[in-house]
């Protein structure tokens, strides 16, 4: 009986493996839907704060905040990269790296320099490699990322731009557009520019309690750790998507792997059989 | 027609309340504002303490925020809290031991940094106290 029992074990070997990715499809579809519920809470912070800012950025105030000011002669810029800390997700890390890549390539070819703050150990691990000097990392957020564990590393970056050593910064993740779809997104941070709203479109400034200034750092300080926030969480939320396909179709290649595994080992099963009997009948002739 | 406008409250956990209002309330760094549709664009920060909307149609509502930011524009309120939640949601006792906690922590002021840290505790049990005995008051 030739390779029957190496065929049976490698059935076995398949089948525990079917097990592992069948049990982590289903603790990624749980835990997605918790991911999503809590992306979608707080979306519309993030969304408002985006308004509020681009209202900002129209009136004409006497005081510039310099997140809102272009600075034209850019000598480097700041990267901050949200990935996973766990891989298994299919392509969504890939398919983010590559836009930062080449969104970094053509500041290369302008010979821009670039600094990164990676969130998330994929990331980490992978920019590590990459060219590229980092200058922030975070990693371990789990399930239910916080605030806190996010403002250290992007105050990093808010600082090197204060000082000048950044000329702006970028904010690059995964935007969920459904569990089936993510994409990866590139979204300017510093300068802060939002959709023009023509309604106001004439001239007009606030009225600020108690001070200009203190509102409006307030405001630039909550606005980029929101814009990163939300970052974080969608990012959870694309990671289990993510993993929940990968880990259903790699439960689905496993089965048909099974199958075809299965019609091997009976073939070679038969095979043997029949080899015994016509060797039975030949010895019975002879006799 | 009755003049209205749009008013948002949200925090960065959740959306707390959307929808048109004719008068909002809420409590400004320089004291409490009362805003009309048509108000002057404004920015303000917000201190802990109660956000009251009066629907078109309804009734009034309050929501607690612990600080934030307000925006006016002439027919769109926004607020941006830090944390919101619907002020009948406060609890009473959980408030009371918070404050309590905080006045502890300022006997022993073991540094500035923790001083300033209770002090901002303090005020905002005192506004959610505060807020649930106007609640209370109108039941």
């Amino acid at each position: 009986m030739s390779g029957a029992k190496e065929i049976r074990s490698k059935i076995k070997s398949v089948q525990n493996t079917q097990k592992i990715t069948k049990a982590m499809e289903m603790v990624a579809a749980s835990k997605m839907r918790r991911a999503q519920e809590r992306m979608r809470a707080s979306r519309p912070y993030a969304e408002k704060m985006r308004s509020v800012l681009s209202h900002l950025a129209q009136a004409h105030c006497e005081y510039k905040h310099p997140y809102l000011q272009d600075r034209e002669d850019v000598k480097r810029v700041g990267y901050i990269v949200i990935s996973t800390d766990r891989g298994l997700c299919g392509g969504l890390n890939t398919n983010m790296f590559k836009a930062a890549v080449s969104e970094m390539a053509d500041w290369q070819a302008k010979g821009v320099e670039i600094d990164l703050c990676t969130i998330g150990k994929k990331a980490g691990v992978f920019f590590s490699r990459f060219s590229g000097n980092i200058v922030a990392r975070a990693e371990g957020l789990g399930d239910q990322p916080s605030n806190e564990h996010l403002i250290g590393t992007v105050k990093v970056m808010l600082d090197a731009y204060d000082n000048g050593e950044i000329d702006r910064l970028f904010l690059v993740s995964n935007l969920f557009v459904n569990t089936m779809t993510q994409s990866p997104n590139v979204l300017q941070l510093i300068p802060a520019t939002g959709e023009v709203d023509k309604e106001l479109d004439h001239h007009w400034d606030y009225m600020y309690e108690p001070d200009t200034k203190p509102i409006i750092d307030a405001l630039m300080m909550r606005f980029i750790e929101s814009q990163v926030y939300q970052g974080v969480v969608e990012n959870v939320a694309c990671e289990m998507s993510a993993r929940m396909i990968a880990m259903k179709s790699a439960t689905d290649n496993a089965s048909d792997l099974i199958k075809e595994l299965q019609t091997v080992y009976n073939k070679a099963r038969q095979a043997a059989i029949t080899q015994e009997i016509s060797e039975i009948v030949a010895g019975a002739a002879a006799v | 027609m009755a003049m209205t406008m749009h008013v948002n409250i949200v925090s960065a956990e959740n959306e707390i309340y959307s929808g048109t209002v004719t008068q909002v309330f809420a409590p400004a760094e320089m004291g409490e504002v009362g805003i009309m549709p048509r108000h002057a664009p404004m920015l303000s920060t917000l201190k802990a303490g109660e956000v009251r909307v009066v629907p078109q149609d309804g009734e009034e509502q309050s929501f607690f925020v612990s600080g934030g930011i307000l925006e006016i524009q002439p027919h769109i309120v926004t607020i941006l809290s830090d944390t919101a939640m619907r002020a009948s949601d406060i609890d009473e006792a959980a408030a009371q031991e918070a404050k309590a906690r905080a006045e502890a922590a300022m006997k022993d002021k073991a540094s500035d940094m923790d001083y300033a840290k209770a002090k901002a505790e303090l005020l905002e049990a005192v506004a959610q106290i505060e807020t649930l005995r106007k609640l209370r008051k109108k039941k």
